[in-house]
């Protein structure tokens, strides 16, 4: 091989957005400023790591804001070639993904202020967890939300396992990181498989090769089970029946705070990357991937209201709960399948994140409570624990009812707005068996929250009256928030509706 | 010259296997292992697979052996199970039938690509793998290659492995670090 004389290309890297990537640049700037300082100086005033998180999430959401702007003024786009999509569906679940961020830093910050053992780690973990869950719903490229996978899950196994005093907690934190490793194994094979069908990972040219070669209908057995693959990936991280088993133990093993921070910001990022995948990447095979959609949102429906009611431990039956809303956001993507890849989107798209930004509230709201009522981290969080709440602490028995409430979708709260946007979106698109489902499996979840508020309110304590459960301010102040947010969207829901319903034109 | 490089290569990577499996010691099969990769590191070279070889010696051979001997050290080298004791009694049936079904594949692969062009060593290869990269081909053609992918196609996703390892170095320190017991201030 003779030895040609080669004349140096210049190295031409894609264009970075410094500015549409700012929301991230923000939250790992915040983690490593948290991680550098917090590790040069002595411990830090009260709060004080938390209050530099909340701000970073913030700061973020309000970027996201910002974009949002940008984006309506000059229509989607990809950044850093390909590697992420900027689009208002991005900037939604960013948005829903810092304000989850700034609720759990507040509820944080007092539990671990409790326990002796406030430190910069935790608020760094959460950090970088967040980002992880924004790189997953804008990831326009499959190795990259494979990436953000796993930076979000691996932050989430730590934050599981970080009560070091708990023996449970390092249980749950360990089996849900062997059945998470499982699952992202599972995700990755999903990847290889569409890679070796398309030839590359990126959504979009993964789109323009199936559109290429549609007609020829070659390597269909590779795609269908890339695409089973990814969805089994996808499901085990929204917590979706049959892919649920892990959601109870590790719900209620984890210190409260994370468990909210899984089942707000960690459901959040997975649906909207499974919104993306599928719509956006595999619109071709729609009529393929909906019945299994179908099928994860009706288990998940039944499992999640029927097992919850036969629990006695409240994060458990937070944690199934949890199921149930799963399935009903999975109502929200069934819905949204039927339009995949046409230019009417549809109703379901804008349901299922109106419902991510509701929920997340809602459950961070009542995880909070929860942590109060235990007051240790290592406290009783079983019914019995619950019971004459409202004799003590009226307030808190007062906010947990505006929560589970809402959870159950009483209207006039915003837990009817988003039951309401998932079953008409479904109506729309005449999945009425799915609808039926929906509606009932609400009315079975509604005998559970009532159980809890029957114990906080009617019941008396066991042994007499208990001490008064301490509120501490930045709890308490978090805990205003997601009730006003709940009731205010649930009495005024247009704006909300309104800029959901711009989200559905996706970068491809 | 390239047989004799073949033949001493291949001579390392085979007495290092066997070695891993014969040896009772499990430092020497380690260390045995460590020969097998030298050995593949060497082969590498010989395809013109320069970054390869180096990722090979570094990560397989330097990091990863090491944690390999890390693990028997601090499990304690004495306390080696005595391998007649079967904890999975499937596992040695099951290994030798990946092992022939492994082997069957390579066959099966090398009989099905006899009749083809043998690719050019050092020539840019389309990651398609439909044929020669003129632009890029020549000796380094696999850096460049890589450098491409890397900086430019994954420069996002490689980024983000660095977020990644902050969460590696936070989660070791909060999982490792030794629990202040409770103060008096602390108690509710």
């Amino acid at each position: 091989m003779s030895v040609v004389a080669q004349a140096v290309t210049p190295f031409n890297g894609p264009g970075v957005g410094w500015f549409a990537l700012s929301p991230l640049l923000v939250l790992v700037g915040a983690a490593l400023f948290l991680l550098v300082a917090g590790a040069l100086t002595p411990t830090w005033w009260r709060g004080l790591y938390a209050f530099v998180t909340a701000v970073a999430a913030g700061t973020a959401g309000v970027l996201a804001v910002v974009l949002w702007d940008d984006i309506s003024d000059r229509g989607p786009a990809t950044l850093v070639g390909g590697a992420l999509a900027l689009d208002t569906f991005a900037m939604f679940a960013t948005i829903v993904v810092c304000v989850g961020l700034l609720l759990v830093a507040m509820v944080t910050s007092d539990v671990l202020h409790r326990a002796g053992n406030d430190g910069p780690e935790i608020y760094a973990l959460y950090l970088v967890a967040a980002t992880g869950g924004i790189v997953m719903a804008a990831a326009n490229d499959l190795i990259v939300l494979f990436v953000g996978l796993e930076t979000l899950s691996l932050a989430l196994y730590v934050l599981a396992a970080s009560d070091r005093r708990r023996a449970a907690s390092a249980e749950s934190g360990l089996k849900y990181f062997v059945l998470g490793g499982f699952s992202s194994a599972f995700f990755l094979y999903g990847v290889a498989l569409i890679y070796g069908v398309t030839g590359s990972t990126n959504i979009s040219r993964i789109v323009e090769a199936f559109g290429d070669r549609l007609p020829i209908e070659r390597n269909d057995a590779l795609v269908l089970a890339g695409v089973a693959l990814l969805l089994v990936g996808l499901a085990f991280k929204v917590a979706a029946a049959p892919f649920h088993v892990w959601t109870p133990d590790v719900y209620q093993g984890a210190p409260t705070p994370v468990s909210s921070f899984m089942a707000s910001v960690g459901k959040a990022a997975a649906f909207a990357a499974m919104l993306r995948v599928l719509l956006v990447a595999l619109p071709f095979y729609r009529d393929d991937w909906r019945p299994i959609v179908w099928i994860l949102a009706v288990t998940s429906l039944v499992v999640g209201s029927f097992l919850a009611v036969v629990q006695t431990d409240v994060k458990r039956m937070l944690a199934y709960s949890s199921i149930n809303h799963a399935g009903f956001l999975l109502v929200g993507v069934e819905a949204a399948a039927h339009r995949a890849g046409e230019t009417d989107a549809g109703l379901g798209v804008s349901s299922v994140l109106v419902y991510l930004l509701a929920y997340s509230v809602l459950v961070i709201g009542s995880f909070a409570v929860v942590a109060l009522v235990a007051r240790t981290t290592d406290g009783a969080t079983d019914l019995d624990a619950f019971r004459g709440l409202s004799r003590r602490r009226p307030a808190l028995a007062l906010a947990l009812t505006v929560l589970l409430v809402a959870q159950a979708g009483v209207p006039f709260t915003s837990g009817f707005v988003a039951k309401f946007g998932v079953i008409r979106a479904a109506v729309d698109e005449h999945s009425y068996v799915l609808a039926v489902v929906a509606m009932v499996s609400s009315v079975v979840a509604a005998f559970l929250y009532l159980r809890i508020m029957v114990a906080a309110w009617i019941t008396e304590a066991p042994d007499g009256e208990l001490e008064r459960e301490p509120i501490p301010f930045t709890t308490g102040v978090a805990l205003i928030m997601c009730v006003g947010f709940t009731l205010f969207v649930g009495v005024v829901p247009g704006w909300l509706l309104d800029a959901a319903e711009r989200t559905t034109d996706f970068a491809r | 010259m390239q047989l004799v490089v073949f033949v001493i290569a291949s001579l390392m990577v085979l007495v290092g296997a066997v070695g891993v499996v014969l040896r009772r010691h499990p430092v020497h099969a380690a260390l045995s292992l460590v020969l097998t990769l030298f050995g593949v590191a060497v082969h590498f070279v010989a395809q013109e697979a320069h970054f390869l070889a180096a990722v090979q010696v570094i990560v397989y051979a330097g990091a990863i052996v090491v944690l390999f001997l890390f693990v028997i050290m601090l499990l304690g080298v004495d306390s080696a199970d005595d391998l007649r004791i079967e904890r999975l009694p499937i596992q040695r049936p099951l290994a030798a039938v990946m092992g022939v079904g492994i082997v069957g594949l390579l066959i099966a692969a090398v009989v099905a690509t006899r009749g083809s062009e043998p690719l050019q060593a050092g020539a840019g290869i389309n990651v398609a793998g439909v044929g020669i990269d003129d632009a890029v081909a020549g000796h380094d053609a696999n850096i460049t290659q890589l450098a491409g992918n890397l900086f430019a196609d994954y420069v996002f996703a490689f980024e983000l492995t660095s977020v990644l390892l902050i969460v590696a170095v936070a989660g070791t320190v909060v999982l490792t670090r030794r629990e202040k017991p409770p103060s008096e201030e602390d108690a509710p």
